[in-house]
């Protein structure tokens, strides 16, 4: 297994090198012209220049990947050509509001959905299967935003219970943190939820039908330990690649319900990176996500042999 | 591994949490919590024209004068201050006490560097570097300003309001090429920029500089006494405005800078919010017309869209409300001193089929124009009655949906608009960013020419007049004449003016009427 993990982490490597040089391009190709919105819109043409060549946007194409790539590959990632800092510390500094609200999007949808999906499962075909049923497609349908402005006005602005808006670091407190966090989360989770919820009832309903689940139930056991001590573990092997996929997602940065909630995560970092063509910038943390993205898809992996030890590299 | 061994294992983390990061409760601060004009990326006020950043500068950098109430320089970090019998020579002596946020104290050297720095950034300060001979400390509180010859405007370029503002920085900052971004945030003003609080793009934190040494005059506008009365500003960019509006209107924050005007009706009726435009001149909207390439190129076509330009159309749609708009048809902005209304007639006419008759004339009836469109921009409103004003006269309108960042690369383009560049765009300036010819590079000519390449010489030889008359009443007469020439050549097309609005909780009072929300002088009612 150790040897598959090496395997897998060497072949980053090119994944990474090729999507450094896709991001590279598409940006440089894309118009737009971050010396101009930095000198302002009363600029001449002559100090917008000046910016130009500072910040060396006028050297050809090729020069500039050569310089961007060989100082990350000394772990820099440049820095800010607008804020001046660099690119890495910008990155850092987002992480914990997204991981805060990954972590804890994945915590409640995980918690809900899956004995939501287990239930569905166990009584399948019934009005509580529908239900759930129901419940996921409502959940899919809805845009992050409209159930983010729905929570906001019910709990937050009707019945005074939270924050409609913002982030407090743990530093300030657990409750404050938490309390910023809930409504974010909650709006996100849901169509996690709605997902995790799906995926859960169909590989149970598979797993529920076959003989060793018999046997378990003609031993008598009682159903919760039926459900999720012998059914769940052998129907994780999906639920967990959903949930992993959706961790990295998560973690890539969820710019909508950011921007609803006032969050300074790490997709509104990215957002206006874009936005405003602050190159360093997009470049290091897309290269980021992605070195991110491979990760977790190999610690997914993993996660099988400790779920099914029948699964071997 | 056993169910309830994970279940405790669960149990166990969800306990750990919980005891993790409990913190000491902080201090009670008085803090006023707002919303910005925008998303504060940049922070150097030399390098960028950004109003943002000019705004973020005011809080923690002072200027040498200001403009008050009235719109007239006042000394501000300057004593006292004189000007010799020939003109040539000012000296300014700075106020005592006067100390940047690491220490030190502001010396003459300081301002030196800092006027060099600005100087060679800005319009204006470019102007008043080339008749400079010599500017230099005569000891550590004197400056020496030496002119190779006597002009006008020393005192207003001192004093500006609008970027780029002549901010006084340490001399070891200000010594930093003014094509790099400074990258330290010591002033000698009234807060303090607090760098470990910085999130760029999301919050910035300013506490009060508890060493700065207030005038004795009370505040107005930039100028008089900076009283800080608050220990604490935090500075939060809130993307969504639906959102911040309820935020305000439940007290989470306490000022919003630039409301969407839209979304106003949702705090309008709340006893708890005050809605006002703080800003008693506003903005200048206006479109720009690409002089190079057809039909532009025509004078008489330029002429004829004058006539039909209905301004009110336009400021409807950017301020809503009549209360917050005027009709104004002056290059140098109404309201101010270099007001005029030479020339005007075409504009205030409203009429587009008079418009039509004219481009019949010229041949230009139909003519296609691309007009770009910046759909992330507050202006984008604007676009859209552009779009539908400028076919109403006649011309064939191609709509160029691109985001802000596109529009400022595609604009400098001087390729004809089918490869590539343009025939119109709008934007706009604040009024005391257009209120002169030496402050207003939107309406610069020929060598100097701002993204339309208009170029008519008179214009140049009437700003060069106008920057070395000192005479009130001859300056007005070379105001009126430049307006006439601006508009006959239709080096830009005002389209109104119109003043945006700031929401307040109740709990914040003595807000300075003033183009950027000043931070001195509020108080805040009932502490934090």
């Amino acid at each position: 297994m150790w040897a598959y993990a090496v395997r897998r982490i060497l072949a980053t490597i090119p994944v990474l090198a090729i999507v450094a040089l896709v991001v590279f391009s598409i940006l440089h190709i894309a118009p737009g012209d971050p010396a101009g919105v930095i000198a302002g819109d009363q600029a001449t043409e002559e100090q917008v220049q000046a910016i130009r060549s500072k910040l060396r946007l006028d050297l050809p194409f090729h020069e500039q990947f050569i310089l961007w790539l060989t100082s990350a590959l000394q772990g820099d990632l440049g820095i800010s050509i607008f804020s001046n800092r660099p690119v890495m510390a910008l990155f850092v500094q987002r992480l914990e509001p997204t991981i805060a609200l990954a972590v804890l999007t994945t915590i409640i949808a995980v918690t809900l959905a899956v004995p939501i999906g287990v239930l569905a499962a166990w009584r399948a075909g019934t009005a509580v299967d529908r239900g759930v049923m129901s419940f996921a497609v409502l959940g899919f349908s809805f845009p992050v935003f409209v159930i983010g402005y729905v929570l906001i006005y019910i709990f937050a602005i009707k019945l005074k219970l939270l924050p409609i808006q913002g982030y407090r670091p743990l530093a300030d407190g657990f409750w404050p943190f938490l309390r910023h966090l809930v409504l974010p989360s909650f709006a996100l989770g849901l169509s996690f939820m709605a997902l995790i919820a799906r995926i859960t009832r169909a590989s149970m309903l598979e797993v529920l039908s076959q003989d060793h689940i018999r046997t378990v139930r003609a031993k008598g056991l009682p159903a919760w330990r039926l459900l999720f001590c012998h059914a769940l573990p052998n129907a994780a092997v999906p639920i967990v690649t959903i949930i992993g996929v959706g961790v990295a997602l998560l973690l890539g940065g969820v710019v909508v319900t950011e921007s609803v909630f006032a969050i300074p995560g790490v997709g509104r970092l990215v957002v206006d990176a874009i936005l405003h063509r602050d190159y360093p910038v997009i470049q290091g943390v897309l290269l980021i996500f992605s070195a991110t993205y491979v990760m977790v898809n190999l610690i997914i992996d993993l996660l099988y042999v400790v779920i099914d030890p029948r699964i071997r590299y | 591994m056993k169910c309830s061994r994970l279940l405790s294992l669960a149990a166990m983390a969800a306990l750990f949490v919980i005891g993790c990061g409990e913190a000491a409760l902080a201090q009670k601060k008085t803090v006023i919590r707002s919303v910005p004009i925008g998303n504060l990326r940049t922070l150097d006020p030399i390098w960028t024209t950004a109003y943002i950043t000019r705004n973020h500068a005011y809080m923690i950098w002072d200027t040498l004068f200001a403009l008050d109430a009235d719109n007239k320089p006042q000394p501000q970090m300057v004593d006292k201050w004189s000007v010799s019998e020939d003109k040539l020579t000012y000296t300014f002596t700075l106020r005592e006490g006067l100390k940047w946020h690491d220490g030190p104290p502001v010396t003459a050297a300081d301002c030196v560097a800092s006027l060099r720095r600005w100087g060679a950034k800005d319009g204006m300060g470019q102007a008043l570097m080339s008749y400079t001979a010599s500017l230099d400390p005569v000891d550590a509180k004197t400056i020496r300003l030496v002119l190779k010859q006597p002009i006008g405007f020393v005192i207003d370029a001192l004093a500006k309001i609008d970027s780029n503002v002549p901010f006084m920085m340490p001399e070891r900052i200000a010594k930093t090429d003014p094509n790099t971004a400074i990258t330290e945030m010591i002033g000698s003003g009234p807060f303090r920029f607090i760098a470990s609080e910085w999130v760029p793009g999301s919050k910035v934190v300013y506490e009060k500089f508890t060493d700065y040494v207030p005038r004795k005059e009370p505040a107005s506008q930039a100028a008089g006494g900076k009283v800080v009365y608050v220990d604490r500003v935090e500075s939060i960019y809130i993307p969504d405005h639906g959102v911040a509006m309820a935020a305000l209107a439940s007290g989470e924050l306490d000022l919003h800078e630039s409301p969407a005007t839209d979304l106003l009706a949702m705090v309008e009726s709340n006893p708890d919010v005050v809605t006002v435009p703080n800003d008693k001149l506003g903005w200048q909207l206006f479109m720009s017309l690409n002089h190079l390439h057809p039909p532009f190129d025509n004078k008489a076509v330029r002429q004829a869209v004058l006539w039909g330009i209905k301004q009110q159309d336009f400021l409807v749609a950017m301020a809503g409300d009549a209360k917050r708009y005027q009709v104004c048809a002056a290059i140098f902005a109404c309201g101010l001193p270099n007001e005029s209304k030479a020339g005007i007639e075409p504009l205030l006419s409203g009429n587009p089929e008079k418009t039509k008759s004219l481009l019949q004339a010229a041949g230009a009836l139909g003519a296609r124009v691309a007009l770009m469109d910046q759909t992330d921009n507050t202006v984008h409103r604007a676009v859209l009655i552009a779009a539908q004003a400028l076919r109403q006269m006649g011309f064939t309108v191609d709509v160029v949906a691109m985001d802000w960042s596109t529009l400022i690369q595609r604009r400098a383009s001087k390729a004809p608009p089918a490869q590539g560049g343009w025939n119109v765009f709008l934007t706009n300036a604040t009024a005391t960013g257009v209120e002169n010819p030496l402050v207003n590079n939107f309406v610069k000519n020929c060598a100097e020419a701002w993204y339309h390449w208009a170029c008519d010489q008179r214009i140049v030889d009437l700003n060069r007049q106008w920057a070395l008359e000192a005479d009130p009443a001859k300056r007005k007469q070379i105001t009126d004449e430049l307006q006439r020439v601006h508009l006959e050549n239709v080096t830009l097309v005002p389209l109104g003016m119109y003043r945006p609005t700031i929401i307040y909780r109740k709990e914040l009072v003595d807000i300075i009427p003033a183009p950027a929300i000043f931070y001195w002088n509020i108080k805040k009612r009932g502490g934090a």
